[in-house]
C-alpha cells in the first residue's frame, strides 16, 4: 500500500514523490491534501496533492525538509511504503472560467498552487504564473508552469534566476499592466498576507491557500481553526483556500509557531536518516 | 448459590471497586479501576435481591438481562454469564466500564434509593474480563451470503452493527478514516478507564470472524456513499460516523496558542500518544501549569485527569450551572476529584486573554446563578451583572460537546438531515431516507453513550438483514 514509485529532488531540500494510491488520484481535484504518517509514533502531516494521474493511479506530492516527519519522508525510495496515507481532503479550489488568472506560488508553495494552476488553465482561464524562492536552486516546476501559463515570471531573492525581487514586485507590476479576474496564492504566510494587499487596491478577488498546523484534516479537533471575517473555520474542512482579504494572516503565523521549542527539540534529537528509514520499513 | 433470604441480602455491604489510590493513579496513565476479584464479584452478586419486576432491566437501554446474569455470577458460572450479558450487549468490556450507570440499569435497582444498587457495571466488566482471558474462541459464522456491507466508522455503533452482521453470514468491511480503529473508544476515551488492549480484543475477534477494516478511508471524500453502492459493489451501507465536530466557546481569546477543544488535546494525547517520551506529535506544555477545562461531562472530565497525569501544576473545572448539574458519570467525577482536580461551578468564560506572543495567560470568568429550568427540565445559568474576575490560566481545554461532522453527508446530499445536522432515520431499523443506506450512534442523536451507540448499531444490523435477505429472495424470485 502507498507505495512510492519515483522520488527525485527538485529543488534544494524539496523532493518529489510518486505514490501508488489509485483511489485517491481518481478522486483528487486541485487544491486538496492528504494526510501523511510515516511512522508508529509519527505525526500525521498535511501535503498537497500536486499531481494525480488517475490511470497510473498514482498522485505526486513535493515536499519541503523542513522538520522531522518531512525529514524522514524525503528520506524515503523508490519500493517504500508510506505507513498512513488519507485523502483527498479539503474542499477543492473553485475553477471556473474566470477570465485572467494570476497564480503565486512562494518557496514550496508552487507545489500547492501548481494543480490549482493546471486546473485553471484547462478551464479556459488564461494563466500567468508568478513563482519565487531565494535563490535560483530553492525553485521548481519551471516548465511545467510555463506550459500552462501565458506568461511565467520568475523571482529570486539574490536574482540569481528572474528578476531579483519578491513575488509581489512582479505581482505588482502584472497588475499594473493588465486587467486581472482573480488572483491565486500559496506560501509562506508573510507573502500570502503580501500578496492580499498588493491586490487589495485592486479589488480583485483573492484566494490564500491557508497552511495552518493539523492534526486529523477530517474537521475532528479543531487545530486547524483560521478567522476568516472575524468567523473561525476549520481549514481541513472549510479550506484550506480561504478569502485572502478577509484572513487573519497575523493569527495564522502566530498559531504556526505553537511548537517551535518541541519542533526545535525534536529535529535535534534525530538520528541519522538511514536509522530512520530502517524503522519505517519495520513499522510498515 | 447461598441460600440467603431477602432481608440477609438486604444487609449486605456493597462490594466497592478495588482501585488505585489517588497519589500513584496520578502519575501513569494505567488503569485507575483494578476490577473486581471471583470472590468479590460473588459477594456482590449476592446482594441482588431478583425482584419479580426487575426494574434494573428497565433501566438498560438494551434491555440486558441482568438478574439473570448476575444469578450466575452469584454461583460462579462465569461464562454463562457471559453469554447472556453478550445476548444484548456487544460490547460489555467497555460498557462495563463506561456506562452511566447510575441513571440507567444501577439507578433503577431496588436497592438504590437506599445508596446501596447492586454495582451491576463493576459486575459486568468482571464478566466481561473473565470471558475474554478465558475463551478464545471467536463467536463461529454461519456459512456466506454472498452480500456485502460496507460499515462507516469503527466506534461502537459501526462495530456492534459489524458483529452482528458478519453473525448473519455477510461478508463486512468497515471503513475508518482515521489511521486506528476504534472511533471515540480509540482517540477519546483515556486509558486509565479504558485500556486500549480492551478495544483492540474487541477488534480482533472481529477481525478473526472475517471482519475487513480499512483505515484512512475518508468515505465522502475517496469513496462516497454512492460508490460504496454502485461502484463498488456493497449491497447496504451502514453509516456511523460519530458526531466528531467540536464545539467552541464563540468569545474573543479563543484563538490564543493554549486553547485547544478537548478532542485536540485528547486525541493528541491518546491517539497519538504525545504523552510518550519519542512521540512525534507535539503537545503545549502542561507539567507546572495552570489548566482550566470548560464543561463537566465526560469528555471534560477526561481532558481534567489527563492534564493531571502530565503533571499540570492545577487543574480546574469551571461549570456554568452548580455540580449537580454536571453530566459525567458519578465515578469520574469522584476520580477526577480524588485526583486532585478543582470544581469551580457557576461560572462562565467571556474573555481569554493573551501575551504578546498570542499564548494564553488568563481567562475571565463571569458568576453565574440557576434560573428556570430549560426544555430538558436542567436549570440554566444567568449571568450576573457585573461579577466578573480573571484567573490565572496557560492551557484552556474546551468540553462543551460535538457536532456532526458535515464531512460525509455533503457528498451524501439525498441524505435526509435534521436542523442539527444529524441524519435522519427510522428508529427501529436505522433505514434513513435513502435506499439502502443505515445509519446509528452519534451521527443520528448528536452526542450520547456507547451503550446507545451500540444498541442503534445492533438494530440496524437486524435492519439490513433483513433488507438483504429480502433482497436476495427477490433475486431468486426474479431469476
Ligand atoms: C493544507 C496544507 C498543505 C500543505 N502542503 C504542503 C506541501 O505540498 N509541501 C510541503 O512541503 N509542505 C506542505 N505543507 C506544510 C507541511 O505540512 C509542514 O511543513 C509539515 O507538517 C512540517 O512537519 P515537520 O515534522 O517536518 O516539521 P516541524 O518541525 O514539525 O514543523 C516545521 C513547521 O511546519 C509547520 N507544521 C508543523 N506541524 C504541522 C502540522 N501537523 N500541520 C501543518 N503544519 C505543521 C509549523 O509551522 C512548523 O513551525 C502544507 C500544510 C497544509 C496545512
Ligand atoms: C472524551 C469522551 C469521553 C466519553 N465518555 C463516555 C463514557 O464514559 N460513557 C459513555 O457511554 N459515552 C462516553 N462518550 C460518548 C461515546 O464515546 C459516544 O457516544 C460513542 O462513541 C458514539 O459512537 P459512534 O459509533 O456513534 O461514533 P464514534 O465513536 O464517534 O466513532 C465514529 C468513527 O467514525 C469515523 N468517521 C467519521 N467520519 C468518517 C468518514 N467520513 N469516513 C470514515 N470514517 C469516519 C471517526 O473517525 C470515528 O472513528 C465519550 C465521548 C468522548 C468524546
Ligand atoms: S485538522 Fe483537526 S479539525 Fe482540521
Amino acid at each position: 500500500m502507498n507505495t512510492i514509485v519515483e522520488s527525485r529532488p527538485v529543488a534544494s531540500e524539496i523532493t518529489l514523490l510518486r505514490i501508488a494510491a489509485p483511489k485517491i488520484a481518481r478522486k483528487h481535484r486541485a487544491g486538496q491534501f492528504v494526510m501523511v504518517r510515516v511512522a508508529e509514533v509519527g505525526e500525521r502531516i498535511p501535503l498537497t496533492i500536486a499531481d494525480s494521474d488517475p490511470e497510473a493511479g498514482t498522485i505526486t506530492i513535493v515536499v519541503q525538509a523542513v522538520g522531522k516527519t518531512t525529514e524522514m519522508l524525503t528520506s524515503l525510495g523508490v519500493g517504500d511504503e508510506i505507513l498512513d496515507l488519507a485523502g483527498p481532503l479539503g474542499t477543492p479550489s473553485e475553477v471556473e472560467d474566470f477570465g485572467t488568472v494570476i497564480v503565486v506560488g512562494g518557496g514550496v508553495g508552487t507545489a500547492v498552487s501548481y494543480p490549482t494552476a493546471v486546473a485553471l488553465s484547462k478551464a479556459g482561464n488564461s494563466v500567468i504564473s508568478i513563482i519565487g524562492g531565494r535563490s535560483q536552486e530553492n525553485l521548481f516546476f519551471e516548465d511545467e508552469l510555463a506550459a500552462v501559463s501565458t506568461e511565467l515570471h520568475v523571482c529570486t531573492d539574490d536574482g540569481s534566476a528572474g528578476r531579483r525581487g519578491l513575488v509581489t514586485d512582479a505581482l505588482a507590476d502584472v497588475l499594473a499592466a493588465t486587467t486581472v479576474d482573480r488572483v491565486l496564492c500559496a506560501g509562506p504566510v508573510v507573502m500570502m498576507e503580501a500578496v492580499a494587499e498588493v491586490t487589495r487596491p485592486y479589488d480583485v478577488p483573492t484566494v490564500a491557500s491557508l497552511n495552518p498546523i493539523m492534526v486529523d484534516g477530517t474537521g475532528m479537533c479543531g487545530g486547524c481553526r483560521v478567522s476568516v471575517d472575524g468567523t473561525n473555520y476549520f481549514a481541513c474542512l472549510d479550506g484550506p483556500d480561504f478569502d485572502a482579504h478577509l484572513v487573519d494572516f497575523p493569527l495564522l503565523a502566530q498559531r504556526n509557531r505553537a511548537y517551535v521549542d518541541f519542533e526545535a527539540k525534536r529535529r535535534e534529537a534525530m538520528q541519522p536518516c538511514a536509522a530512520v528509514s530502517v524503522d519505517v520499513e519495520a513499522a510498515t | 448459590m447461598s441460600e440467603r433470604t431477602r432481608r440477609e441480602r438486604m444487609k449486605l455491604d456493597p462490594v466497592e471497586m478495588p482501585e488505585r489510590s489517588a497519589d500513584s493513579r496520578r502519575t501513569d496513565f494505567g488503569e485507575v479501576n483494578e476490577g473486581y476479584t471471583a470472590e468479590l464479584a460473588m459477594a456482590e452478586a449476592e446482594r441482588c435481591l431478583f425482584c419479580a419486576r426487575p426494574t434494573c432491566v428497565e433501566g438498560c437501554p438494551v434491555g440486558v438481562d441482568i438478574v439473570n446474569f448476575v444469578h450466575r455470577v452469584e454461583a460462579g458460572e462465569f461464562e454463562e454469564a457471559a453469554a447472556v450479558i453478550s445476548a444484548d450487549n456487544s460490547l460489555p468490556a467497555v460498557c462495563g466500564r463506561v456506562c452511566p450507570q447510575e441513571t440507567q440499569c444501577e439507578g433503577a435497582c431496588g436497592l438504590a434509593k437506599k445508596g446501596k444498587a447492586i454495582h451491576i457495571g463493576h459486575l459486568e466488566r468482571f464478566v466481561a474480563d473473565y470471558a475474554r482471558d478465558h475463551d478464545h474462541a471467536p463467536a463461529p459464522v454461519p456459512s456466506p451470503t454472498g452480500k456485502r456491507v460496507a460499515i462507516v466508522g469503527s466506534g461502537p455503533s459501526g462495530i456492534a452493527c459489524a458483529s452482528d452482521l458478519v453473525g448473519l453470514g455477510h461478508e463486512v468491511t468497515v471503513f475508518e478514516a482515521l489511521h486506528e480503529v476504534g472511533g471515540v473508544l480509540a482517540y477519546g476515551i483515556p486509558e486509565f478507564r479504558l485500556p486500549k488492549s480492551i478495544v483492540a480484543a474487541e477488534m480482533d475477534q472481529l477481525r478473526a470472524r472475517g471482519v475487513r477494516f480499512e483505515t484512512n478511508a475518508v468515505i465522502g471524500m475517496v469513496d462516497t456513499v454512492d460508490d460504496l453502492l454502485s461502484v463498488e459493489g456493497y449491497d447496504a451501507v451502514f453509516i456511523g460516523v460519530g458526531a466528531g465536530l467540536p464545539r467552541f466557546l464563540n468569545v474573543p481569546g479563543e484563538n490564543l496558542i493554549g486553547v485547544f477543544s478537548a478532542s485536540e488535546f485528547l486525541t493528541r494525547v491518546n491517539l497519538m500518544r504525545a504523552y510518550v517520551e519519542d512521540s512525534d506529535t507535539a503537545l503545549i506544555e502542561v507539567e507546572g501549569k495552570a489548566v482550566v477545562v470548560f464543561g463537566a461531562g465526560n469528555t471534560a472530565m477526561d481532558a481534567a485527569r489527563t492534564a493531571v497525569r502530565l503533571d499540570a501544576a492545577s487543574v480546574t473545572i469551571a461549570y456554568r450551572r452548580s455540580r449537580e448539574e454536571m453530566p459525567a458519570r458519578t465515578e469520574e467525577l469522584d476520580h477526577a476529584e480524588a485526583e486532585g482536580v478543582r470544581f469551580e461551578t457557576l461560572v462562565g468564560p467571556v474573555e481569554l486573554h493573551g501575551d504578546d506572543d498570542g499564548r494564553l495567560t488568563g481567562v475571565m470568568l463571569q458568576k453565574m446563578i440557576l434560573g428556570e429550568p430549560d426544555a430538558d427540565g436542567r436549570r440554566s445559568p444567568v449571568p450576573v451583572p457585573e461579577q466578573i474576575r480573571e484567573i490565572p490560566v496557560d492551557v484552556a481545554i474546551v468540553a462543551i460537546g460535538n457536532t456532526p461532522n458535515p464531512l460525509l453527508l455533503r457528498a451524501t446530499p439525498d441524505l435526509e438531515q435534521s436542523k442539527w445536522g444529524t441524519v435522519v432515520v427510522d428508529h427501529d431499523t436505522g433505514q434513513t431516507s435513502k435506499p439502502g443506506v443505515f445509519a446509528g450512534g452519534d451521527i443520528v442523536t448528536g452526542g450520547a453513550t456507547v451503550i446507545l451507540a451500540m444498541g442503534a448499531g445492533r438494530r440496524a444490523a437486524a435492519a439490513i438483514g433483513e433488507f438483504l435477505g429480502s433482497s436476495a429472495e427477490l433475486e431468486e424470485e426474479l431469476l
